[in-house]
């Protein structure tokens, strides 16, 4: 086991320095002077010139990925071209507003999702089965940011019952208990929409995969033996029908994480999403590159943790 | 699902039954599935037939006609420019549409050719392919796709590209574990035993034996092509004005005036790709159990 998971390891550190040279090629191939913030533009044309020679401005574009990447590996991503501050203390803020978003929409999701999917699973064909199928549907076509703009529209303007934007009333001067309820009245519509865009993807497979398992033959050899129906479907089959949404979960973390980028714009959620997109606007090179290999990180990690917990829960998973 | 579907019509009719008929019998008995295709035909209908329907330029600009309510003259009222929204809608969705086509297309020749490739020929190339896989798979979709869009200037061709570059290392993925399985079967190794070479047997031999899973493929990925255009228009990265497509007549709703106002501006365009997505999902759910009952998700 132990050596499965370095081997795994191993494997993801060629795909990293893809991922980084794709992205590095990329990013200093974009067009407009991403230096013009930094500069005072009452400097004289040689002052400029030695400046960004100083700051490696012409390098070429190896010694660059050579210089950004040997830094990297010690933690150093660089200096935000925009905000004046070091990447990581940026990204530190983020990453947190982020983090709180998407793992409540994470176990919210499974929390309702799995069990509506197994009771529809158990109940094939009935309406309550037809429901959760049609909902999730609806949840799978719906493009998140437009959902979140019909949320916007009518729960924040129209009915009045939610904020519209933001992460908290800035001014209020709320501290404690007061400005933990404020957070969460602002967090309720981004999890609401965020919520049930995970929850349809989830729903339709579990509900497959306990479909899968309930036409096996063991499930018909525990009822002809005389379990109650509970024990069959409780016991039997959803023990075996949860590994392969194991895989899913963790996919799903993955997805929620790196893949915010509109929901979070749309509301002004001051997370990585939209601390991304701003990036790509201002061109602020160090800050895109190091939010770009964060998301891509995560979803690595997340397909690690989604091999190796399949590994650890079934035993017939080989590790080589 | 298809499990219950199945069995009437293999023991119907079972002499002279092609495995497309029999995959066209099963489709026709799921009735979302039809749904779908019979709304995607009409949508197709209407991008084609576009200047028949609409009375309005999408491009003519009104100036005293700004921001107005639907109307009889004007079904989905005016934009900030005094622009018809019906006409703008209509016309939208010959862009979505060939997004959607063009990017899945795209996705499909590279994902196939280089599929096949790693799963017949194998070894390096195998390795190299997969870990090429691996790579683009991890590529967060949104934030490579604007900072691509913002390197090369927003356009509709730009989208296309972007969604099909990003998107081909799912069908790679299937096509080569599918040519994995395939590779082992009897008629392949005859095939070899009578001297074609790998080309021939990869393009003739191979590839009509997994149409099922890149037909069930290309289906569902013009819903990605075409969620990618809605997306990246909204930010401002995708088609430009005066070119309307449902994406950038949503970036109407980024203003929050018109967000709580003008109802009329991006609604249509957001209701009408959430209906050609849930078409395509149908259809795509149909074609799968139809196809190929072993597939999944």
């Amino acid at each position: 086991m132990r050596k499965y998971i370095i081997r795994r390891l191993l494997i993801l550190i060629p795909v990293l320095i893809g991922i980084s040279v794709i992205i590095f090629a990329l990013i200093h191939n974009m067009p407009g002077d991403p230096y013009s913030h930094m500069i005072d533009p009452n400097l004289t044309q040689e002052d400029k010139a030695t400046m960004l020679e100083a700051i490696g401005a012409n390098d070429p574009l190896p010694v660059k990925y050579y210089k950004w990447i040997s830094r990297a590996i010690t933690g150093d991503l660089g200096y935000s071209i925009r905000y004046q501050e070091p990447v990581t203390d940026i990204l530190k803020r983020r990453i947190f507003n982020t983090l709180l978003l998407s793992v409540a929409a994470f176990i919210l999701s499974a929390v309702i999702a799995i069990p509506l999917a197994v009771i529809s699973s158990t109940k094939q064909y009935s309406i309550f089965d037809y429901m959760v199928t049609v909902l999730a549907f609806i949840g799978l076509s719906i493009p998140a940011f437009f959902f979140a703009l019909l949320m916007v529209k009518f729960l924040a303007f129209d009915l009045g019952l939610f904020p519209i934007s933001g992460m908290y009333s800035i001014g209020s001067g709320y501290e404690g208990f007061k400005h933990f309820l404020n957070v969460l009245h602002h967090m309720a519509l981004p999890l609401i929409v965020l919520t049930f865009i995970s929850l349809a993807g989830l729903m339709r497979y579990t509900r497959s995969a306990m479909l899968e398992v309930l036409s096996q033959d063991y499930i018909r050899t525990a009822r002809a033996k005389g379990l109650s129906e509970r024990v069959v479907i409780y016991k039997h089959a959803l023990r075996n029908g949860l590994i392969p949404v194991i895989t899913i979960l963790s996919l799903s973390l993955g997805f929620l994480l790196s893949g915010a980028i509109l929901t979070e714009t749309v509301f002004v959620w001051p997370g990585m999403g939209t601390l991304a997109f701003q990036a790509i606007l201002n061109r602020d090179y160090p800050l895109i590159i190091s939010c770009t290999m964060i998301f891509a990180l995560t979803v690595l990690m997340a397909n690690l943790f989604a091999d190796i917990m399949y590994a650890i829960v079934d035993p017939r998973i080989r590790y080589d | 699902m298809a499990t219950k579907l199945e069995k009437p019509i293999m023991v119907k009719d079972e002499k002279g039954l092609s495995p497309w008929k029999i995959a066209f019998d099963r489709l026709k008995k799921n009735k979302l599935a039809i749904m779908g295709l019979i709304i995607l035909v009409i949508l197709l209908l209407l991008a084609i037939t576009a200047p028949l329907i609409t009375i309005h330029h999408p491009y003519h600009i009104n100036s005293a006609n700004k921001y107005q309510s639907p109307s009889n003259e004007h079904w989905l009222g005016t934009d900030e420019l005094g622009r018809d929204t019906f006409s703008r809608l209509i016309y939208g969705s010959r862009v979505s549409l060939s997004v959607g086509l063009v990017s899945t297309g795209i996705a499909v020749i590279i994902g196939v050719t280089l599929g096949s490739i790693a799963g017949y020929i194998g070894g390096f190339l195998d390795n190299s392919i997969m870990r090429l896989v691996d790579i683009f798979m991890c590529f967060p979709f949104f934030v490579m796709a604007i900072t691509i869009a913002a390197l090369t200037g927003p356009s509709i061709w730009i989208i296309m590209i972007i969604s099909g570059i990003l998107s081909w290392p799912r069908i790679a993925r299937i096509v080569r574990a599918e040519i994995l399985s395939i590779k082992q079967r009897e008629f392949i190794e005859a095939a070899r035993a009578l001297g074609l070479n790998s080309r021939d047997i990869i393009i003739k031999h191979v590839l009509p034996n997994i149409f099922a899973p890149i037909i069930v493929f290309a289906t569902l990925g013009m819903a990605g092509g075409i969620l990618a255009e809605a997306g990246l228009s909204f930010l401002g990265m995708g088609v430009k004005q005066p070119q309307s497509s449902w994406g950038n007549m949503l970036e109407a709703a980024r203003s929050m005036r018109s967000l709580r106002l003008h109802w009329w501006l991006w609604i249509p365009p957001g209701i009408m790709v959430f209906i050609t997505i849930l078409s395509i999902n149908f259809l795509g759910d149909g074609l799968r159990d139809a196809l190929d009952p072993k597939l999944k998700k």
